[in-house]
Parts: C-alpha cells; structure tokens; sequence
C-alpha cells in the first residue's frame, strides 16, 4: 500500500473518531483513499444502502429523484406533486431545467400544482380528490399533453391506488396519465425516484410518441436536465457533427420526445445514475446501443465527441474533427485566460449524478487537483467510474455527513469546495472558496464548448474573489 | 480580461440558438402558435377567472409551506439548539435548502431518514439511533423534535420514544428534548411554528416557575427578516425594556462571517427561555402563527399577552402604546423622532403612492401589517390572496378594510393561490403586486410591477436583512415601494418627454 492511501486512511480513521460504535462502524464503510489501479481491496466504499439516522445527511429522497428531476423537466405535461403541500413547494423551479414554451399555456414547468392534502384526505383517501384534480386541470389547461401523478410520503402509507385512477382517466382524456410511485421513504435517497420514474416512462409513454421519418443518424439525448441551458449547449454540437437528434430526456423535453427515442440508432447517456435503467430497457427491447460521453471541458469533449462519432460513417468522423478544430482554439484561449490563476488549485468534490466524475477533466484542464470526490447517491458502478479519474490517495466519500465534509475540509485543506446549496454557506461562513455544482450556482450552460468558458470563469471568480480575503479570522 | 464569455443570459438569445429551438420543435408535436395564442388569450378572461375560481381539488402555485419548515424555523433560534424531525430525510433536505435560499445561511437540521422498514415496524428504532448519533456527533444543549407526515400517518408517539431514548441513556436525562407534532397536511408552516415554540416553552419552563423577572417576553411570529430581530432588540433596548427574545433567529440567519462555521451561532440563550415563564408580559408581533402558543402563557403562565402586529405606522404606535402600559415606561423622545421620520418618508412620497391600486399575496400575519400600511398611505388594497388563511383572518382583514375609504374595494380571498391572482390581475389590474420571489412569475405573465416582501425571497439578494416592522420598517416599506413606482415609471416613459430627472 503507498504512502498517499496510508495517509489519507489515516485522515479517515481520524474523522471517524467521534461517532457512536455503530455509526461509526457503518460509515467506516462508505470513506475510503483512492486507489485507481483498483488493486487495493479496502480502498473501495460501500454506496447506496440507508443512511444512518442523525447524521445530517445531505440526500434527498425518492420523489426528489422521480419529480425534481427525471419528470419535472418534461415540460409539456402537468406533473402533480400529490400529497401534502411542501414537497412540490421546497422543488419549485429549484433545478433550472430551461425550456422554450408559454408557461401555463403550453409547459407548466416552472409551476408548482398540488392536490395539499389535508386531514380528510388522510383520513378517507385522496383518489376521489385526485380524480376531481385532474379533470379541473384538464378544464384550465387543455394543452396539457399529460399528467404526471408523483406520490408523496402519505400516498403509498393510506393504500390509494392512483394506477386505478390514472386508468380511468387515462381513458377519458386519450392522454398518458403517468401514476409514479416515488413516496420519499422509498429506497434510501434521490436515486430509486430516478429508477421508478425510468420504469414509469417506459411503461407510460415510450413507444408511444409521433416521428414522421427516420435517418441514420438519429440519436436520443439521454441524461441531461438542461440545467442553466446544459442539454442546449450539447445539442448544438451534436448537430454540428451531422447528427440529428429526436429526443432529449429530459431537459426541455416534450412528452412526444418521451414517446421516439426508441427510435433512435444511438442513446447518448449523459447522467448515467438517473438513467441508465431506460438506456438499458432499450438496448434489450429495441437492440439501441447506448454510449457514455462527457462533455464537461476540452479534453473529456474532443475524448467524447469521437468516440460518439466512432459509432457513426465517415462523413460524421469528419465533422467531428472539423468540430474540434473549430473550436479547439477558443477552448486553448480559454486556458491560457484561467490556468494561470487556478494551476494548483485544490478541488473537493461532494455532488450527485454524474458530475464528482465528470467535472475531474474539466476542473484539470485548467491545471486544478480534484483532492476528494463524493456522491450523495452514487452505486457500485458510479464508484467504479470514478477510481481511475482520482489520484492515489484522493478521499473517496458515499453519502458524507456535515460532520465530515467539514473535517475533511479542515485537513486537505482544499483551495474550492463543489458541493450543494446545503453545504454552500457553511464554507462561506469557513472563508472556503464554494460552488453549488448542481445549480451551477444559477450560472451555466457548463457543458460543450459554449459552457467550458462559463465553467472556466466561474471557478476562476470562485477562487480568486478578493472578498474572501476580507474575511477577519480569529488568531 | 480580453475574452468575452457569454452565459446563459446571453447566449440563447444567439441565432444559431433561435434556429435550433425551431428545429426541435420537429420532435416536440407542438401545439400551432395560432392555437397556443387563443389558449393565452383566453386565460384573461372572466370566463376563464369563473373557471378557475371554481376549482376544489388543486392548488396552482400556493403560496405556503409545510408546518415542520416553520417548527425548524422556531428551533434554530434557541441558543445550542439541532432541530431533529422524525420522519422521511427528504424533508430535511427541503427544509434545509428552503431556508438555505432565503437567508443564504447555513442550516441545521437531521432527521431519522425512515425508509420503508420504518413504515412496515414504525420509527423508534429510528429516533433511537437518530438520537444518540445527533448528540454525540453534534453535541447540542437541546434537541428539538418534530414530524414529517410519514410519522405523523403512522402515529409515533414521540413522547414514548423520547422516554425511550432517556432510559436506555442514549442521551443524558437531563437534555432538553421538546417536541411538537407537525403534520404537513394540517395547516402551512405558520402552524408549525406555532406548535413548536408551544412544545419548546413547555419543555423548557417546566418547574421553573418562580419569582417575577420584569422581563417582558417578545415572539416574533414566523417572520424571516433577520433585520426585524435586530430591529426590535434596539428599540426594546431604546426604550428600556428588561426582555426576551423568544426564538432569536437573527443569530442563527445572519451570523457574522469570521472564517469558522458554527453550528450553533448564538440565539435566544435556554436559561432565558426557561426564565421566560417568570416574565410580566408576553407580547407577539403576529397573531396567527403564535395562537397556540399564546393561549397556552396566557392559561397555564397566567401571564399578561397581547398580539400586536408591528408593520406600519399606526400598528407599531399600538406596540409603543401597549409596551408603556405593560412596563410603566414612557416612549423615549428617541423613538418619537424615529416615528417623525417615518412619517415624513410618507409624505413626501405619497404622491406617487396615493390611489394606487394594490394586489398582495402572502402569510396572514404580514398580509395585515401591510395592508395597514398601504391604507395609510392612500393606496388601495384590491386583491388580496392568503393560500394560508383562515376564516377568522378572513373576518379581520375584511374588518381592517372597512376602517379605510381606502379599503372599499379590497376583497380577501382565502385558501386561494397565485394562479387565482393570476387571473384576478388580467380581469380587475392592479398597480403593482406585493408576494415572495415566485410571485415574479404573475410579473412576467401580467405585467403587474412586484415589490419583493415576504417569504420566501430567493432571487433577490439581501432584502430579508432590512426590517419592515416598527418606524423604520416603515421607512424601508415607503422606499420599496414609491421606488418601484418610479422605476416602472421611467420604464413606461423612456421615449416620452415624461421622463423627468426630479420626481
């Protein structure tokens, strides 16, 4: 074992001295020191089983994952928070997915509608309500194309049975009427409201949707929310290669969208946690191949757009090259503007999805350390990804408390921290350099070539603001 | 910096942007504009307003939270304090960064994380654990305890669990552990709060019942500006007044940056708080977020209570008025000039105020304060929508309308929403709306100018630090809003000779 992982255990064991016996058995677990030869069978942490009560975890839950993001992007259908009234009110329009549409006409994605159950409905069952909702729904917005029902906690404890209503309803308004079973003490975080609302698309819309014509070089853009305008950015580019792309799942995406994708000759998987589980089901029922790319930063985006390009014929191969070429001198001004005031510079990393991996590439081309990476709800496979991105040695951390991140920040004394809006003002309070990475911190896009300069400047803003050094501490 | 970097803001607005979007639209089976155009025509009507006005069975953009936001609310304001919730942590994780947005501070709060095994064998075993890992690893004077409805539909018994939790020593059998049940299908956030600090004096006044302190006892209400707690601790200090601050969340929500993450910043100290119960008086500054509360120091405290709401010129005499009979204190001079500047504020804008018609959207607490306010400044209170009102305030704010010529046209609409206003803007317009950050979508769509008070606030930065209550809430209130008037006013006359440099 080399010295960097000795240390870095070291650190750990240190954090983990001030839980309770069991706790600190559990969590023991899910930290550990990177070792990207993967040789070193302590070096790798157990992911997604429950969270310790107490702790202050920073995971969400099951409808967080099926409304927050897989469902509530979708822009053209009514996604109904079903329940009590907080849930859809602490997520309204809090991820950013943009959309083009008139809100309240034709999408309703920045609108929060509720059926806020009250005692009565406890007591005697919200699915007559839940019925009534729907048809007054159907009454003011009859260019909805669907409605998604997304159960909260007391749906799936009192027993209604929203499939049924969702069928008859079904019926009457010809439309899908998508019933989702994402009740928050389901699972153990955000990520099985990833997989249920998967499944719910799947059995609800795919197949399901109009596409006049076909071409070889349809593709599904799968896994981008379209935060801060992500999926916009990446779209672009891969229409610029010559590709034409039918669906995109589910940034700004139409219920239509949902209905073709099946029809594609290639998924493009960006966020694999929240949607592998549909990339999949298509490869098995529809023979689609799906393929993994990142488009965060120069190095990881020529890496991706070739190897899209690879499952395509010549004349893509080449527009992929003259892409690069296009815009490799841009990216080379956008180095040369940041890397001198951020070489160096110590990243630590403790996201969702796709991005304490995704972002490593970025974060390195403008010549910054990633020191320690998490996932809030990562798996096996999402750990198995990451090992060989980090240095030997990294901290490694699944489902970190606030205790920890903030001892992990006190010992590897990282230059920025990229985390969420939970953790973001216990930094500025510690005077470290912070970026919400799920928000873009209301910046964006951060993906393709028209997001890396946004990227580039926002961490160079981040690191280098002189109002950090305002900060009086104590001696 | 020679490189221009355009972000969002800029960049969809490209060409090659614009041509990408009408592609997509090839895959999206979109509606025909003309259609889509009809539709919007449409919700302007009367006809859709009789519509939506008719709706039983959903809420359209609500202008409310769930009560345990409002109990964690309460409990970050005690000195020492971790606000635990039995229940679901998703939850927590959305009250965290609810209140996270709003005050951009940091927020603590664990809970449970009861999962599907909690929902078969109910939740002790999780507050057993939860218990013990909280205080080990985050060591706080007092644990205070609410539900999300997971454990509200099952019923834990939290005082069972709590006993509990005592005898098998998993925390010290003198901790602090108030608790209040908080189901989020009852109420709004206000309740919550309300039933918190109810369960917190309770727990923390128990046996402690002793000689008269002299204190007078203050509760703010569910009120999230950081500035009206330092805003009333200097006019109590102004005016001599011994008191208590009961739940000080200015410690908790406006901390000093020092360069050291502290998870409890301060707030009312406990000692204080359990003092409380000895005080002459308790006086609150709203009314339906403390009901409960207040009943119970009136019943079981025997104390003196008044709710007395502070926004607004003649609201905040009423306080000065009732603080002086409580203490035997006069009203310093000081607190008169204070009052004379506020007044002064007013007049010298009220010209572009006066007439002005009014649409706001909010809590009932603050809804009344402002629409005192409004009618003293000659404006006219139209619409005014509280998603979480009862009707008891109903009742009041009709009441507080008829005392105005002012009010005549103002009409309250209870459990109503935003989409109801939404439809009440294009079919009766007003001059300009008051509502929370979310309300900015009633600006986009009806083009009603939006003065930002109340909560939450989360697109605009700061605003929760300037008081709105007492003589300079008044002075901050006039400034928002004759501004806003003048700003929509330089808006609308840009390219005419109306566009005057003196106003």
């Amino acid at each position: 074992m080399s010295t960097a992982i000795k240390d870095t255990q070291k650190i750990i064991e240190e954090v983990l001295d001030a839980y309770p016996e069991k706790a600190k058995k559990d969590r023991g677990k899910h930290l550990a020191a990177n070792d990207p030869s993967g040789n070193c069978s302590t070096c790798k942490v157990k992911s997604n089983v429950k969270s310790r009560p107490g702790v202050m975890t920073v995971r969400g839950c099951a409808y967080a994952g099926a409304k927050g993001v897989v469902w509530g992007p979708v822009k053209d259908q009514i996604t109904i928070s079903h329940g009590p009234i907080g849930c859809g009110q602490y997520s309204w329009w809090a991820r950013r997915n943009y959309y083009n549409g008139q809100t309240g006409i034709d999408t309703f994605g920045t609108m929060h509608i509720t059926t806020d159950f009250q005692e009565k409905d406890i007591v005697y069952g919200g699915d007559k309500n839940l019925d009534a909702a729907l048809h007054e729904l159907h009454d003011l917005f009859p260019l909805a194309k669907s409605f998604g029902i997304l159960s909260e906690c007391p749906v799936g404890l009192i027993g209604d049975d929203i499939e049924a209503v969702s069928k008859k309803v079904e019926k009457e308004f010809k439309m899908p009427i998508v019933p989702v079973r994402c009740e928050g003490f389901r699972g153990v975080s955000q990520s099985l409201g990833h997989h249920i609302a998967n499944d719910t698309i799947r059995d609800y819309v795919l197949g399901k949707g109009k596409l006049e014509k076909t071409t070889p070089y349809d593709v599904a853009l799968i896994g981008d929310y379209n935060i801060g305008g992500d999926a916009w950015a990446s779209r672009k580019m891969l229409e610029e290669m010559g590709l034409r792309v039918i669906a995109q799942w589910t940034g700004d995406a139409s219920v239509n969208e949902l209905g073709i994708a099946h029809k594609a000759k290639l998924n493009l998987i960006h966020c694999y946690r929240s949607m592998n589980y549909i990339c999949r089901h298509m490869e098995e029922q529809y023979g689609i191949p799906w393929v993994e790319f990142n488009f965060f930063g120069p190095t990881k985006i020529y890496e991706s757009v070739r190897k899209i390009a690879s499952y395509f014929d010549d004349t893509i191969k080449e527009n992929a090259e003259k892409m690069i070429e296009k815009y490799k001198p841009k990216m080379n001004e956008v180095i040369e503007t940041y890397r001198s005031r951020l070489e160096g510079k110590k990243v630590m990393l403790y996201v969702g999805g796709l991005r304490p991996r995704h972002t490593i590439g970025a974060y390195e081309d403008l010549g910054m350390e990633v020191v320690a990476a998490g996932y809030e709800f990562g798996h096996n496979d999402d750990y198995n990804r990451t090992y060989p991105e980090l240095k030997e040695g990294a901290v490694i951390m699944d489902d970190a408390t606030l205790y920890e991140l903030e001892e992990f920040t006190r010992m590897l004394k990282p230059d920025m921290v990229g985390a969420g809006i939970k953790e973001k003002y216990s930094y500025h309070k510690m005077g470290v350099p912070f970026r919400q990475m799920h928000s873009w911190d209301y910046s964006g896009p951060y993906h393709g070539f028209d997001g890396f300069p946004v990227f580039a400047r926002d961490m160079d803003m981040t690191v280098n603001s002189p109002t950090w050094k305002l900060i009086r501490r104590k001696r | 910096m020679k490189l221009k970097i355009k972000d969002h803001n800029e960049l969809f607005r490209e060409e090659e942007y614009r041509k990408q979007f009408e592609g997509k639209k090839e895959f999206e089976d979109p509606y025909p504009a003309d259609k889509v155009n009809e539709i919007a025509e449409w919700t302007k009507t009367e006809e859709y307003k009789e519509l939506n006005f008719k709706r039983q069975n959903i809420k359209i953009n609500p202008a409310k939270a769930c009560q345990p936001l409002g109990a964690i609310f309460c409990s970050s304001g005690f000195d020492g304090t971790l606000p635990f919730v039995q229940g679901a942590q998703g939850c927590v994780a959305y009250f965290r960064s609810h209140l996270n947005r709003h005050f951009k501070e940091p927020v603590a709060a664990v809970s449970t994380s009861m999962t599907e095994d909690a929902a078969v064998f109910g939740g002790l075993n999780n507050m057993l654990e939860g218990i013990e890992n909280a205080y080990t690893l985050y060591k706080p004077k007092m644990i205070s305890v609410c539900t999300t409805c997971m454990a509200e539909v099952m019923g834990d018994d939290l005082n069972a669990y709590i006993r509990t939790a005592r005898e098998k020593e998993l925390i010290p059998k003198d901790l602090l552990v108030p608790f209040a049940n908080t189901p989020s299908f009852v109420g709004s956030h206000i309740t919550g709060y309300d039933v918190m600090m109810k369960g917190i004096l309770t727990a923390i006044t128990s046996g402690k019942k002793k000689e008269p302190n002299g204190k007078v006892n203050i509760i703010m209400g569910f009120d999230t500006y950081t500035g009206d707690y330092h805003e009333i601790k200097r006019l109590m200090r102004t005016m001599g007044v011994d008191f208590t601050l009961l739940s000080d969340a200015s410690a908790s929500f406006d901390s000093p940056n020092t360069g050291e993450y502290k998870l409890y910043p301060g707030g009312t100290p406990l000692m204080d708080a359990a003092d409380s119960i000895n005080a002459t008086a308790t006086v609150a500054l709203q009314k339906y977020s403390t009901l409960k509360t207040m009943d119970y120091i009136q019943k079981e405290w025997r104390q003196q209570v008044s709710m007395m709401p502070m926004i607004g010129v003649k609201n905040t005499d009423r306080f000065f008025e009732e603080l002086s009979k409580i203490t035997g204190k006069p009203v310093p001079q000081e607190i008169d000039d204070e009052r004379g500047r506020a007044v002064d504020a007013m007049i010298d804008s009220h010209a572009y105020v006066h007439g002005k018609r009014v649409a706001l959207v909010g809590d009932p607490d603050q809804l009344l304060g402002l629409i005192s306010f409004i009618l003293e400044m000659g404006a006219m209170p139209i619409h005014i929508v509280c998603t979480n009102g009862d009707k008891k305030f109903e009742e009041e704010a009709t009441a507080l309308l008829s005392e105005s010529p002012f009010g005549a046209e103002g009409k309250v609409h209870i459990n109503k929403d935003m989409w109801h206003l939404r439809s009440l803007l294009f079919t009766e317009p007003v001059d300009f709306l008051i509502g929370n950050s979310y309300a900015k979508f009633l600006w986009r769509d009806t083009g009603t100018p939006l003065i930002r008070i109340g909560f939450p606030l989360f697109d605009r930065h700061q605003l929760h630090r300037y008081p709105i209550i007492g003589y300079q809430g008044v002075i901050n209130l006039v400034n928002w809003v004759v501004n806003t008037i003048l700003d929509e006013m330089d808006r609308k006359t840009i390219d005419t000779t109306s566009f005057d440099v003196i106003r």
